[in-house]
């Protein structure tokens, strides 16, 4: 125990004069928590319309200015051909073209039935997708008001519908900061806690003191304490200033248990710090150190829900994130900070996590060696 | 008892079964100071990391104050002292800060065992809250040694310590490494330098792996073959060149701004000088010489 505490004494040392590390600890949760939320925004809003219309009546207007109200569309071209609409389709000036056709209010009143054309930049495959949906909801609609008031202007009795009303449990604006916040939370605690152990130990490989190190009675669990202890409690520091400033800038408070959460994180970091570790065992250099957490970081990061909905992955993904801790952090996280779940509803994932730890700090220790 | 016996110590490195280290035998009493000495990858640090259990052995066996290197690998590690060649303390630590580390690592205090780091601790004592990192060369190796003797070790390796340390630097280290030894502490040493050689109280030549002479400096010196002259002319290639096509010369090689020579067999100066001269050379001195270390390891090379 001793040694132990002399090693975390002068980790510590070493850690604090560290100006870097200090400052990623610092500025890495408030920065990547401040702006990424912002910007890794699902809503598509700003696409950009281009409208042909050849009727010129007061139906398409009123369609236009619906339209134009929604907030998600903005109108860049009012043409009266389809090639000038596409023209600006082909500058990149507009995403979406919506063709009226001559006579539009006029059939329409008529002969009950109208077709408009939407055309559709879908290089950018989402905002394509949702403007798309966007405009057909929002069309919908119109055509719904123009009914009932066309129908029931003639026959005075009121039309018969079906309203679906929906209500957004958890997240009842549907805000997609408060789903990103604990998703990119779990990835910082991930970064913190992987890429500083494995760096840190690799460096006392390329840095040569780990052979002075191997020479004394310094034992192996020793060492290896001395190096997980001191990331195991950065990622903690970590972990709060992040849950602070997802208050502070978010108002996202957990709804669930804090202790829960806590528990949590304390197991995932062992397993991370493990993971960090087993990369150390197999690297001479920092570099390489580096490219391995990289690439095991975007898998885990693609892999972990925290872009892409698990659920709707392919069945061989869906089987590779079953081995990605991340993602049981990612979901976890969810669950206590939004649904507020409780320990009960966790068990799963902390039986999960802890195999992980042990099993990946078992095989970091086993391939650990003093002497080559 | 020896405090560090070597039997048929071997290494050997990767796919392509290089020996690094061939077949080493050799003991070193208590209380000795004793070198190492070859040239870069004569397989010096190869038996240095063997006998401070950083690297296990292929063949052979070899124990260190008592202890065999593979099985009481423990006691090993809390016995003896290492510095390696290349510098290897914490850099952003102060120079206090690590020699404190290291001899909480081996359970003592700088204050148990002051009187043996006194001598060299008082040196760089006015840096020690400096980081480790940015010290001279001169003084990185002198807080290593602080740091390698700060748990009174019975036996000292010294890996190359004096490599890339300037010339009055090195003979400090030197004086150190004598006053250690009244200490009464065994110090093996190893260093590319010939010139060093005389200054430890036996030395082995090694060479590709293999020992090439366990002896004293001075047996060594003594031992060499041949009566050697250095020799010397305006023109150092010419005469080199000269030399070497003469029928009575049995080695010769640039040696500073001589050349040491031995012939065949006894031979004049005058001979010698007179045939130098003949064939075109001015300003010819010759004269007889003791032989150093560097020409007996030339000598047991060419062998």
């Amino acid at each position: 125990m001793r040694t132990v505490r002399f090693l975390l004494q002068k980790e510590f040392r070493q850690i604090f004069r560290n100006k870097a590390i200090i400052a990623m600890i610092c500025v890495m949760p408030v920065v990547q928590l401040a702006v990424l939320p912002w910007a890794a925004d699902y809503e598509v809003k700003n696409v950009n319309l281009a409208v042909v219309d050849h009727d010129h009546s007061t139906f398409s207007r009123q369609l236009i200015q619906t339209v134009t109200a929604s907030g998600y569309f903005r109108l860049t071209g009012y043409n009266d051909s389809y090639q000038d609409a596409m023209h600006l389709v082909e500058r990149d000036q507009a995403d979406l073209i919506l063709e009226i056709p001559a006579g539009f209010e006029r059939n329409l009143v008529r002969e009950n039935q109208q077709k408009l054309f939407v055309a559709v930049n879908a290089i950018n495959g989402t905002k394509a997708n949702l403007g798309g949906a966007y405009l057909a909801a929002i069309i919908k609609n119109y055509n719904q008001t123009i009914r009932t008031e066309l129908v029931s202007g003639v026959t005075g009795d009121p039309l018969h519908l079906i309203e679906i009303t929906s209500s957004n449990w958890f997240n009842p604006l549907m805000n997609y900061k408060v789903y990103m916040v604990p998703g990119i939370l779990a990835i910082l605690i991930t970064m913190v806690g992987g890429f500083l152990s494995a760096l840190n130990i690799v460096k006392e490989k390329e840095v040569g003191t780990i052979e002075q190190i191997n020479v004394t009675p310094i034992r192996k669990h020793h060492f290896i304490l001395g190096k997980l202890i001191p990331f195991w409690v950065l990622g903690n520091i970590v972990f709060t200033l992040g849950l602070i400033v997802s208050w502070l800038i978010y108002g996202i408070v957990p709804e669930g248990n804090l202790a829960v959460l806590y528990l949590f994180i304390a197991i995932y970091l062992v397993s991370v710090l493990g993971f960090g570790l087993l990369v150390s065992t197999f690297c001479e250099t920092q570099q390489q150190a580096m490219f391995i957490m990289f690439f095991f970081m975007m898998l885990f990061v693609l892999l972990g829900g925290l872009f892409t909905s698990i659920d709707s992955m392919p069945e061989w993904a869906k089987t590779v994130t079953r081995f990605n801790p991340v993602r049981y952090l990612i979901e976890v996280m969810r669950m206590v900070m939004l649904k507020g779940s409780e320990i009960k509803n966790i068990v799963a994932h902390l039986i999960i996590v802890t195999l992980f730890a042990i099993g990946l700090n078992a095989l970091a220790i086993f391939n650990y060696k003093k002497t080559s | 008892m020896h405090a560090v016996k070597l039997n048929n110590l071997t290494k050997v490195y990767g796919k392509e079964k290089s020996v690094a280290v061939d077949n080493v035998s050799l003991t070193v009493e208590k209380g000795e100071l004793f070198g190492l000495i070859g040239p870069d990858g004569a397989g010096k640090t190869s038996i240095f990391r063997m006998l401070t259990t950083l690297l296990l052995p292929d063949g052979g066996s070899a124990i260190v104050d008592g202890y065999d290197i593979v099985k009481d690998y423990a006691y090993i590690r809390s016995t003896v002292g290492y510095m390696p060649g290349k510098f290897s303390l914490y850099p952003d630590l102060t120079v206090e800060e690590n020699l404190s580390f290291f001899a909480t690592v081996f359970g003592t205090t700088i204050e148990e065992n002051y009187h043996l780091i006194k001598d060299i601790y008082i040196q760089i004592e006015k840096f020690k809250h400096r980081r480790a990192g940015k010290l001279s060369g001169g003084m990185k190796q002198k807080l290593a040694l602080c740091c390698a003797l700060i748990h009174k070790p019975t036996v000292l390796f010294l890996d190359e310590p004096t490599t890339g340390v300037d010339p009055v630097s090195r003979k400090e280290f030197w004086e150190m490494l004598k006053r250690l030894k009244q200490q009464g502490i065994t110090i093996m040493v190893s260093t590319p330098y010939m010139d060093e050689a005389t200054l430890c109280d036996r030395i082995a030549l090694i060479d590709q792996g293999k020992i090439l002479s366990i002896e004293t400096p001075e047996n060594i010196t003594r031992s060499y073959p041949d009566k050697l002259y250095a020799v010397k002319a305006e023109n150092m290639y010419a005469l080199l060149k000269t030399m070497e096509s003469y029928e009575h010369a049995a080695s010769s090689y640039a040696f500073g701004e001589y050349a040491h020579v031995s012939f065949r067999e006894a031979i004049s100066e005058d001979t010698v000088k007179r045939y130098l001269q003949d064939s075109g050379l001015s300003g010819v001195e010759l004269r007889p010489i003791d032989a150093t270390i560097e020409d007996c390891f030339i000598n047991l090379l060419k062998k």
